[in-house]
């Protein structure tokens, strides 16, 4: 499995923000997406996301579901962390579970809402609702959807706003977990997560220079 | 197809929990309503026969307030996103959103009328065809309206330019629905015809809003 982009172009108004980008990911092996404000780590997220469509150039997955969209293969976790402060956070969690496919039919959701909440250390606030949170813990429960349904390729956009340093390395734990386990990651990220073996995309050439 | 029912569970829970759009529509219509007789006078007859006008615009108005909401809270906080990479195709999320918001608004609205028409002295005969045309009628209302919601979903202030967009879309609802209805009071043949056409309006809008309003999501998107 290869997640692979040519030559990609992405115009955002009258600005190129991607220039050009190629880069090829193999299954177990991770992307960290580096540069200043404005150099196009969010723009190239959302592109691989399906949110965006390129100017030119593409995207795709080489060996992945043929039946699914690129997007429907990925989990996104961008800066806004979907939840709503009406719903305890075990139903938001439930919810997502739900929506986002049921690839594992013999656990049942309830047990990995659990699971997911128990990871990400959220277990003793699973019936409050989620508008209590702080904003570490809103984000620790937007992160914990990518442990409910399994999907080959995590799209990480900053997911270490806001997290302290315990939840930080928590992150990093799950995500040497998925990379380990055969999965893709892209992640725009200021810290080093601490994954080995990382590759490294500096963004912002020219288009960072010009804004 | 579980997610399609599961989002509609979900948005039926929040309609509840967020009970202030449902209540400010369902207020809105009581107000506008009551507040006929007061600025047209006393004339029972007068009233009688406007009855079935004021009722459904007095309707399409309380819909309208609740329409915005329809998107722009997933939009805010990112589920919106998150929605575009389930299996589930936009165009069904779309269809799930307008079904939710049809049965939390629309019914309570369709609801609500008979107990209206008695503010404005409708005959009693017709208030089974009042149900039936607006339980018949609101759901275009909804799906209609999700296309609208989801054009207006970036635009600050969008409330009003939503107005301008769905409001000419429910004309033939609203013809289909008063002529029905009118049928129907003054004892005539016509209320099958108009109330067929009144179906099929919904049943196209329900078909059609859906994909128009997947379409205007993704752009919002970009």
């Amino acid at each position: 499995m290869h997640l692979v982009a040519e030559n990609l172009n992405v115009i955002r108004g009258t600005r190129t923000v991607i220039a050009d980008v190629s880069f090829a990911v193999a299954a177990g092996e991770s992307l960290l997406l580096t540069g200043p404000n404005g150099s196009g780590k969010t723009t190239l997220i959302r592109t691989i996301a399906g949110f965006l469509k390129p100017e030119s150039g593409a995207v795709r997955l080489d060996g992945g579901d043929s039946e699914l969209d690129l997007g429907q293969q990925c989990h996104y976790v961008g800066h806004l962390t979907g939840t709503k402060a009406s719903l305890s956070v075990a139903a938001n969690l439930a919810f997502w579970a739900e929506y986002l496919g049921d690839r594992d039919p013999l656990v049942p959701t309830q047990d990995r809402v659990a699971g997911a909440l128990e990871r990400f250390g959220l277990a003793a606030l699973a019936d409050i609702p989620a508008g209590f949170l702080s904003a570490g813990q809103r984000r620790r429960l937007g992160l914990a959807r990518i442990l409910i349904a399994k999907r080959p390729i995590w799209l990480l956009d900053e997911p270490t706003v806001s997290l302290d340093a315990a939840s930080t390395t928590l992150l990093a734990e799950v995500v040497s977990e998925h990379v380990a386990g055969g999965g893709i990651l892209v992640a725009a990220t200021h810290l080093p997560l601490g994954i080995e073996g990382a590759k490294y995309l500096r963004l912002g050439g020219a288009a960072a220079e010009a804004a | 197809m579980t997610g399609f029912w599961t989002l509609v569970r979900r948005e039926l829970a929040l309609a509840l929990r967020e009970g202030s759009a449902v209540g400010t529509a369902l207020g809105f219509y009581l107000l506008v309503v009551a507040l006929m007789p007061l600025g047209l006078g006393p004339d029972l007859k007068l009233l009688a026969r406007i009855a079935p006008g004021v009722l459904w615009i007095a309707l399409l108005l309380a819909a309208l307030l609740s329409l915005p909401r329809m998107f722009e809270a997933d939009h805010e906080d990112g589920s919106l996103e998150v929605m575009a990479t389930a299996p589930l195709p936009l165009e069904l999320a779309a269809a799930a959103k307008a079904l939710a918001h049809w049965i939390s608004t629309g019914i309570p609205l369709a609801v609500l009328a008979p107990v209206l028409g008695i503010l404005l002295n409708l005959d009693l005969a017709a208030y089974p065809a009042l149900v039936a045309t607006m339980l018949a009628g609101t759901p275009a209302i909804s799906f209609l309206g999700a296309a609208g919601a989801a054009l207006t979903l970036s635009a600050r202030r969008g409330g009003l330019l939503l107005a301008l967009l769905v409001l000419p879309l429910y004309v033939p609802t609203l013809i289909f629905g008063i002529s029905a209805m009118s049928s129907a009071a003054l004892g005539l043949d016509g209320f099958e015809a108009s109330f067929l056409i009144l179906c099929a309006i919904s049943l196209a809008s329900v078909v059609l809003g859906p994909l128009a309003a997947a379409a205007a999501l993704r752009l919002q998107m970009q």
